[in-house]
């Protein structure tokens, strides 16, 4: 069996989970205690992505990324970097359709902490960096966590805006998603079916361990309570 | 000394007191909702008052118009009412958390004092969810004293113990407060207490402060009974 899809596709959506992680969590940290003008405008942009048709948002990125595009001619004059029907157009996919997932999460486990604990740490000399690593993030990390392996999950299975951006390409741009489809629909259904099983096999164990690792902290937090 | 003098305007009254704290124990009596609290917090920098100083010997805390000094920067000691503990870090963690660095020998030492002295050594290696609801109280006032404080700020400190405990823990407080002579200002809505541990008992009343009681206490010191009228200037 041709395994560079499983490959590719863990490779894609390893790096993707990574930049939607720090991205995600600094703008879910920085956004969730303060209001301002606009707030709800910039989160709804950051949701928009969970609601909109795959195709739309692969539109969205060709018109940024394409030859003429804004980001893309710039990235082909200074660098002559060409990011449409590559890995990386994939990786871009990938990290525009997963960022909601991991910044609700976050959002959520930051608004949740009690601001109380993090006055606790300031008033013992804490700079806000020693804050935010001994304090906010590790109370957040459950929360965190979660959204961690829903956004692999949604880039691992990223199909219409990859397609769109970073098309078809065998041995380049062929993730699990899309070397299925392509497999299908030129009757290879024994080498479509193993990759099924495979992205299958991937999606039940993270849902499996999610649930086990959210029942093990409602525990936590009920023993807490006592 | 800590001077507080501040103006707040909150929800339901207009909080205006002027309070001088030498190195001695200064009870604010009160029911809830007075506006107690708030005092501590302007003190601990956790919430801003509208105008006023705040000034503990010559670091100005807070003075009208001007940047505040942050939080971490005012050498405080603080107990909250409801302890604020870590949940994720065990009890020892807890209270060496405002040290800096590996502790040496003197603060190795002054720990244990603490430790031994608020019978909280066997719980070093729990977590807060593991233990009492007095336990927690005494460790949230070992970690408020472990950093060695230049001013004390507690909120309700021994609520949770049971009346043996609590006298012990009161007298412990008043061996500390004597070898180490600091400002300290104490919250508390129970009578007793305030005529034990205070040196001086300020009533509050709806943000204002309404008189000051006379310590019967034993605890009364050559610390002259001042109280200031709202607005007097320093």
């Amino acid at each position: 069996m041709n395994v560079h899809p499983l490959i590719l596709s863990v490779k894609v959506a390893g790096i993707a989970t990574v930049i939607v992680f720090i991205v995600g969590v600094s703008m879910a940290f920085l956004l969730a205690r303060r209001s301002f003008i606009g707030k709800s405008v910039i989160e709804s942009l950051f949701l928009l992505p969970l609601v909109l048709p795959p195709t739309v948002v692969g539109f969205g990125l060709l018109v940024l990324f394409g030859k003429n595009g804004w980001i893309g001619k710039w990235l082909i004059d200074w660098f002559d970097i060409q990011i449409v029907f590559t890995w990386v157009g994939a990786v871009i996919a990938s990290v525009v359709v997963a960022f909601p997932l991991m910044y609700q999460a976050a959002s959520a486990a930051f608004q949740t902490l009690d601001e109380k604990l993090e006055q606790a740490a300031r008033t013992m000399g804490a700079s806000e960096w020693k804050v935010f690593w001994t304090v906010s993030f590790p109370l957040a990390w459950p929360g965190v966590l979660a959204g961690l392996v829903l956004s692999f999950a949604r880039a691992l299975g990223e199909f219409g805006a990859t397609l769109m951006i970073a098309g078809y390409i065998p041995g380049q741009t062929d993730t699990l998603p899309i070397a299925i489809y392509f497999a299908a629909e030129a009757g290879q259904m024994e080498q479509a079916t193993g990759w099924v099983i495979i992205i299958i096999a991937l999606g039940f164990s993270a849902m499996m361990w999610l649930n086990w690792w959210g029942r093990r902290n409602m525990r936590r937090f009920a023993q807490r309570e006592r | 000394m800590l001077y507080v003098n501040i103006q707040k305007t909150l929800p339901y009254f207009q909080l205006d007191v002027t309070v001088e704290v030498g190195n001695e124990i200064v009870v604010l009596f009160g029911s809830s909702g007075a506006g107690k609290t708030t005092i501590l917090n302007s003190v601990a920098g956790l919430v801003q008052p509208d105008a006023g100083l705040i000034q503990l010997h010559e670091t100005v805390f807070f003075e009208t118009n001007k940047k505040p000094l942050p939080t971490r920067k005012r050498r405080l000691g603080y107990l909250f009412q409801d302890y604020a503990l870590f949940p994720h870090m065990t009890v020892e963690k807890n209270i060496s958390y405002g040290m800096k660095g590996n502790p040496d020998g003197n603060q190795q030492a002054f720990l244990s004092q603490l430790l031994s002295i608020l019978g909280i050594r066997h719980l070093l290696q729990k977590y807060p969810h593991q233990i009492s609801g007095g336990e927690k109280q005494r460790v949230a006032l070992a970690r408020a004293l472990a950093g060695k404080p230049d001013v004390l700020l507690l909120d309700e400190p021994l609520s949770a113990l049971d009346a043996g405990t609590r006298r012990q823990c009161q007298d412990e407080l008043l061996d500390l407060h004597r070898l180490w002579q600091i400002p300290v200002l104490l919250v508390t809505h129970d009578e007793q207490e305030a005529q034990r541990l205070g040196n001086r008992i300020l009533e509050i009343e709806q943000g204002k402060i309404a008189g000051t009681k006379s310590v019967v206490g034993t605890n009364t010191t050559e610390v002259p009974l001042v109280v200031y009228k709202n607005n007097e200037k320093k």
